[in-house]
């Protein structure tokens, strides 16, 4: 039951809300019944962002790896390198977050453009 | 004095006012980063295959960035429905705590709960920070209309940025697109390490990182959930090790 499982228009939707809706405003709802009853700095939430913060890094892992579309055709070092120099200058510049966007597409241009 | 003077014109000027200073305060440095980052994800949901409609509903209904860009990856991966289901589930457990910390800044002893249901929707990391940042400074019946005015245009803004995105995006050349595509992952590369609370986070990052790629190959349709399961359990391991630490010597 993949997204492209089924080949009907509503399918894609169905997914969506299952595997979108659900599973983020499913938190939300329960933050509001919850009311006061958690506190942000408990160890078990430690560990909630942790599996969080690595889905989503293995995620961007994922897409800098193995992308799709347009950005398949480039070479691995490029997406590295750039990713890299986007990093670098972000914590260079006291992390703000667009001088880094801005470098690590700059270096990206560079290299499709030169290549 | 107000000129028609009786308090529910009053009353209901005031909410208009306070619903405007919500739609305001969006225009601001977070949101043009959001702006930024979500004309990222337009161009990767394309490229992922999906339609127009597809993209904006999504955006819609999910809101949480982190939580569509998982979705989105766990679609490109060709995970079936329980395990995207459960990818984005555990991807957006921190929810509910920040609706947690939200929802006693909002409510008065009179909002009724399906309002605070229903703001609870908007509630992702950029309207929250801004919200937790500008809501002491509204008065106290007046926070709900603004969280209000300041969520929702956070959603339809970027909503109508990802069409115009997937609209222009079919025009660029090959190598726009490819920068296009390239926009998520660096956003999330540089956000994600300024959001970490505490240096497990960092750690959690890095893990996460190598073990994306890793379980990509070892274990495709399942390589979101175990990378996220054991990159973040073994981050979590080692703030335990390290606290330990802290309290012996």
């Amino acid at each position: 039951m993949t997204f492209l499982a089924i080949d009907a228009w509503w399918w894609p939707f169905v997914f969506i809300l299952v595997a979108g809706w659900l599973a983020t405003d499913g938190w939300r709802f329960l933050g509001v019944y919850l009311g006061g009853k958690m506190s942000e700095e408990s160890d078990i939430l430690v560990f909630v962002r942790c599996i969080a913060t690595a889905l989503v890094a293995a995620v961007i892992a994922n897409l800098l790896v193995f992308p799709g579309g347009a950005l398949a055709d480039s070479p691995l070092a490029l997406r590295i390198a750039a990713a890299a120099v986007s990093f670098g200058t972000y914590l260079a510049a006291r992390k703000n977050i667009l001088l880094g966007i801005l470098a690590g597409e700059a270096v990206l241009l560079t290299g499709l453009y030169l290549l | 004095m107000n000129r028609h003077g009786s308090p529910e014109a009053t009353d209901r000027e005031g909410r208009a006012v306070w619903f405007l200073r919500g739609v305001w305060r969006s225009f601001s440095i977070p949101g043009l980063v959001l702006v930024s980052a979500f004309i990222g994800f337009a161009g990767l949901a394309r490229e992922a295959g999906l339609t127009l409609a597809q993209t904006v509903f999504m955006t819609g209904i999910v809101w949480a960035l982190p939580a569509k860009v998982v979705l989105v990856g766990a679609v490109l991966s060709g995970n079936s429905l329980p395990a995207a289901t459960f990818a984005v589930a555990l991807s957006s457990v921190r929810l509910a705590p920040m609706v947690v910390a939200l929802t006693p800044e909002l409510r008065t002893e009179k909002t009724r709960p399906w309002v605070l249901y229903f703001l609870s929707h908007f509630v992702a990391v950029t309207s929250w920070v801004l919200a937790m940042e500008s809501l002491r400074r509204v008065p106290r019946d007046m926070r709900t209309v603004y969280y209000a005015g300041l969520g929702s245009t956070l959603v339809l803004v970027n909503m109508a940025v990802v069409a115009v995105v997937f609209l222009v995006a079919s025009r660029l050349p090959p190598q726009m697109s490819a920068a296009l595509f390239f926009l998520t992952p660096v956003y999330f590369l540089t956000s994600l390490w300024g959001s970490a609370r505490e240096r497990a986070g960092h750690v959690a990052m890095v893990l996460g990182l190598a073990a994306g790629p890793v379980f990509h190959v070892l274990l495709p349709g399942f390589d979101l959930l175990a990378a996220g399961v054991i990159g973040g359990g073994l981050a979590y391991a080692w703030h335990r090790a390290q606290r330990r630490r802290e309290f012996v010597g």
